[in-house]
């Protein structure tokens, strides 16, 4: 075998690909046989890097060259300037955006200094798709560890006690559900990995399979030795063609190496995994909604008790957890549980992945300690606001979460700090808000979601939901009274209250919290028939300055609706009971005389 | 496909198939481990650089040392080539001239293992900005 001396990096992920980064691998490859280098450098597709902002991205081994947005074209620069020469690509390198200076390698690279990469351990270093890279980095070890040396109690309560909790929302401590999962007495149970992922912005769950499918797999095998189950399915929904590509791939070579299937690894012990598919409805990622899925039944929700645990699939014990969770397990046997609860805060161990998106310069995939603030999120690994715009509010969890702003900075993040502040973990989604967003517009936003998300089996959720969406809409056009900021108010905590599922009584989160933190933004609607961020069609004021106005009809001319008046050589006027607020004067007029208020 | 049997089984398995990614690996953590820059450009490569690279790759592997071996661009010792550049993990760098095989050998043998000065030392003439 070739002994490389270097190794060139190429992300795989859904990001990357869709830019051409197959492309990249293959010029890349003919370079290297043209310049007879085969035996010295070795391109490699790996999982997704995180960056994605920046893609497609190419990793140089051994220096750790950073390169950003490669085009094929820049194949041939790469192996001559690079491989040849052990020149790096300066224009292909990172420009860090507050010291506008290119960054040499990922080590000095602001977006990865704080990281702690568990669940991502692997995804952007090996090749999903080659089950010896992953063995070499001890994939499937855990496992073995565990079959060959410990009960299924003793797993139990490694992971117990590693204080690992649920990653895709709920955060239910996770040894604890094993074990009531185990103390159900059926001759068939199941293991479940819920990969239907669909927190609007939210792609961790996607990345992990795409990047390193083998760590599920085991941690899957893992599980259902702990709780007695030879079966695991994974519900993953349709539209992740390539995670359910590289997943059937990563099952049948651990099952031709022996590390899934019957006997494994000589202990005796069978787990097989099958794959099933959704068909991306939201609610579908709720546990008991899922498992009827799986069934062919309807997806939605029912009332727990009973638990999965107890009763799940085909009405047999089951044990549901979220991709990230499993991804988690493998490294806690490996490196021990005391290691994994000295990372994060009191309640809170480990990291937590969070998908970077909104207005933020380093749009991305980031894996965090826990107890970290969003300060540094936000202006250390994110790279600050858009546009140096001024931040606003991050929204956590998605559809189900709420908005954390800028009193939350400093706040350590972690499961119950953000449910005190009123928002959630959830799967990890974060969208960040700048200056130039309304409030009133993101709770219609999400729930707008929600509404069309909502499986309409209990009337809070179904009706409730379509009325808060109604209110908001109101609200926006500026038709809002003080009445309905009341209702506003009743009605999601009604929802709360009494909605069947999960979903449901998290729905009316966006709307509590924004009336929570920006009460006064609602009142400037209502009372003041005034958007601040600008957002709000109908509350937007077209007004022309007569000073600069020198009278040249353009902006007459322009309006749609005759709602401008005024003669020749003189200052016009816009007749505001008459604007349909279309912005054709404010494009057309060159003198800057108008104005949005 | 023969199938794994047991944990030693997937152990020797993995320590088979650990030079595929030891490279990166490494490259994970360079500050660890003893890291030797090469100078590959035209004068260097003219003056057997490349030899000396392959070389300084194959004997650390054989003698068990971790390190990493980068290859870099022109150093500016173009009198003195091949020229390498060794860092111990938390020491300064220190930079031979005149590296040919013999003395990469002793490079190996006296500064990388036990950190004994050397003859051939060249004056560091710059400073790297971070």
């Amino acid at each position: 075998m070739a002994s490389y001396k270097m190794h060139l990096l190429v992300c795989g992920g859904t990001g990357c690909k869709s830019s051409d980064s197959m492309l990249i691998v293959d010029k890349l490859n003919e370079e290297l046989k043209s310049h007879n280098l085969v035996d010295e450098a070795k391109v490699v597709m790996t999982g997704c890097f995180g960056f994605c902002e920046q893609g497609p991205i190419i990793k140089v081994i051994p220096d750790n060259t950073f390169y950003t947005k490669v085009k094929p074209e820049d194949a041939k620069e790469i192996i001559e300037e690079h491989v040849i020469k052990g020149r790096s690509v300066k224009r292909l390198l990172y420009v860090d955006p507050k010291e506008h200076a290119r960054v040499s390698d990922s080590k000095h690279m602001g977006f990865y200094k704080k990281q702690i990469r568990i669940a991502l351990r692997n995804c952007g270093f090996l090749d999903p798709e080659n089950i010896e890279e992953s063995i070499a980095r001890e994939a499937y070890g855990a496992l073995g560890k565990v079959l060959s040396e410990y009960t299924p109690q003793q797993t139990i309560d490694k992971i117990k006690k590693s204080g690992l909790r649920g990653r895709g929302g709920g955060g239910f401590p996770t040894g604890l559900k094993w074990e009531l999962a185990a103390k159900s007495v059926a001759e068939q149970k199941y293991v479940i990995c819920n990969a239907d992922e669909g927190d609007p912005g939210a792609f961790m769950d996607r990345s992990v399979l795409e990047g390193d499918p083998h760590s599920v797999l085991e941690a899957m095998a893992i599980c259902g030795y702990s709780i007695g189950a030879s079966k695991g399915l994974i519900y993953i929904r349709a539209e992740y063609p390539l995670a359910i590509k590289r997943l059937k791939i990563a099952i049948a070579q651990a099952m031709e190496y022996g590390l899934l299937g019957k006997d494994i690894m000589g202990t005796g012990f069978d787990f097989e995994i099958e794959l099933r598919y959704g068909a991306g409805a939201f609610v579908c990622g709720e546990e008991t909604a899922l498992i009827h899925s799986m069934e062919g039944e309807r997806g939605e929700p029912t009332f727990k008790p009973p638990f999965p645990a107890v009763s799940g699939y085909l009405k047999k014990p089951s044990n549901v957890n979220n991709v990230e969770t499993f991804a988690c397990v493998p490294v806690i046997i490996l490196k021990g549980e005391e290691w994994f609860s000295s990372i994060g805060t009191e309640k809170s161990k480990g990291t937590k992945v969070f998908a970077l998106a909104g207005k933020i310069n380093n749009v991305g995939l980031i894996e965090v300690p826990m107890g970290i603030t969003l300060r540094e999120i936000i202006y250390e690994i994110g790279g600050g606001i858009k546009n140096g715009k001024k931040f606003k509010a991050v929204q956590t969890g998605g559809p189900s979460g709420g908005c954390l702003t800028e009193k939350h900075l400093e706040t350590p993040i972690d499961y119950d700090n953000l449910i005190a502040a009123g928002s959630m973990m959830g799967s990890g989604g974060m969208i960040v808000m700048d200056e130039d967003d309304c409030m009133v517009q993101i709770a219609k936003f999400f729930l707008e979601f929600t509404v069309e998300e909502s499986c309409g089996k209990c009337s809070p959720c179904r009706i409730g939901n379509k009325r808060l969406h109604e209110i908001l809409t109101k609200i926006t056009e500026g038709k809002g009274t003080m009445e309905d900021l009341e209702l506003l108010k009743s009605l999601s905590n009604v929802i709360k209250d009494t909605a069947l599922c999960g979903l449901g009584q998290t729905s009316p989160n966006p709307v509590l919290s924004t009336l929570n933190n920006f009460w006064d933004e609602y009142l400037e609607h209502v009372v003041e028939g005034k958007c601040r961020a600008g957002q709000c069609t109908a509350l937007k004021k077209y007004i022309i300055d007569p000073e600069k106005c020198i009278g040249c009809t353009a902006c007459a001319r322009a309006c749609p609706v005759n709602a401008i008046e005024g003669d020749k050589k003189m200052p016009h006027e816009i007749k505001q009971e008459l604007c349909i607020k279309c912005g054709s004067c404010y494009e057309k007029c060159k003198f800057n005389a108008i104005s949005i208020k | 496909m023969e199938k794994i049997k047991n944990l030693a089984d997937l152990r020797k398995m993995k320590d088979n198939l650990q030079n595929k990614i030891d490279l990166r690996e490494k490259s994970d953590s360079p500050e660890a481990i003893v890291q030797i820059k090469v100078g590959m450009a035209t004068s260097g490569i003219a003056s057997g650089a490349k030899e000396v690279m392959n070389y300084m790759i194959e004997e650390l592997d054989k003698r068990n040392i971790k390190g990493l071996v980068l290859q870099v661009g022109d150093m500016g010792y173009c009198y003195a080539e091949p020229t390498i550049e060794v860092t111990r993990p938390g020491e300064s760098p220190v930079v031979f001239g005149y590296v040919d095989i013999a003395k990469a050998n002793e490079i190996i043998e006296k500064y990388i293992k036990n950190g004994e000065l050397l003859d051939g030392i060249l004056p560091a003439n710059y400073e790297s900005i971070k």
